[in-house]
């Protein structure tokens, strides 16, 4: 079955981050695919480089990079919602005038066009957030 | 339709668990993730809730989650099931949609 995941929380936060990314991992590795997840308002904030936690937690937004990388996901990031928070790639940085980018490996900025047809195009879209 | 409703907040701290429950209809499954499990403990002012509902809907508790919070299963109100994040993935595909309760 293919699903997709909507995350509208940042990490960190609560708990919504963290039941996305295992609730996806679990899908994946049952043999389900998964179209599309889509970060938008606070859950933009999944998707920074910069993000240094201790190193005895769990690195949220590297556990992301890695899933993407070994599943070929698909990770969005909502653009007004990352403008808002200060998460640009290169374009975007370029684009708003700033003199640097964070965006993580495997993540990309897009528009909420790409919510809607994850919702079109999926069998399922799961919300997580707060 | 078959729907699948998630609950991830304590029903003491937020009405998203009887909300769900005020909206689910016959048939449907309801599953508590993250501080939602505190609605699936025995003897809470909020128990009576779950336990009146239970003919009609289907009740759901992640373990993880309650083995994060300490909460020992025997103090699971009866009938609810424990389920890991490979039974929620069937719960989301058995069901036409799950609505998530934020």
């Amino acid at each position: 079955m293919k699903f997709s995941v909507m995350i509208s929380e940042g990490p960190y936060t609560h708990q919504a981050s963290d039941t996305a990314y295992h609730f996806t991992k679990a899908a994946l590795e049952d043999g389900h695919e998964c179209f599309r997840i889509f970060f938008y308002h606070d859950g933009v904030n999944n998707g920074t480089r910069l993000a240094s936690p201790p190193q005895d937690d769990r690195n949220i937004v590297n556990r992301w990079s890695e899933l993407a990388k070994e599943y070929k996901l698909d990770l969005v990031l909502c653009i007004a919602a990352a403008q808002r928070r200060g998460i640009a790639d290169a374009d975007e940085a370029k684009r708003n005038g700033k003199n640097a980018d964070n965006i993580a490996p495997g993540f990309r900025i897009s528009g909420l066009g790409q919510l809607i047809e994850a919702g079109i195009q999926s069998d399922r879209l799961v919300t997580f957030g707060d | 339709m078959s729907q699948l409703h998630t609950v991830n907040k304590s029903p003491l701290e937020r009405n998203t668990l009887e909300s769900a429950i005020a909206h689910a209809i016959k048939g449907n499954a309801l599953l508590m993730i993250e501080d939602g499990v505190y609605g699936a403990m025995q003897g809470t002012h909020k128990s009576a809730i779950v336990s009146n509902a239970m003919s009609d809907i289907s009740f759901y508790v992640m373990g993880p989650d309650l083995k994060a919070r300490g909460i020992d299963e025997k103090r699971i109100i009866d009938g609810i099931k424990i389920v890991d994040y490979s039974d929620f993935v069937a719960l989301v595909a058995e069901h036409d949609v799950t609505q998530s309760w934020l």
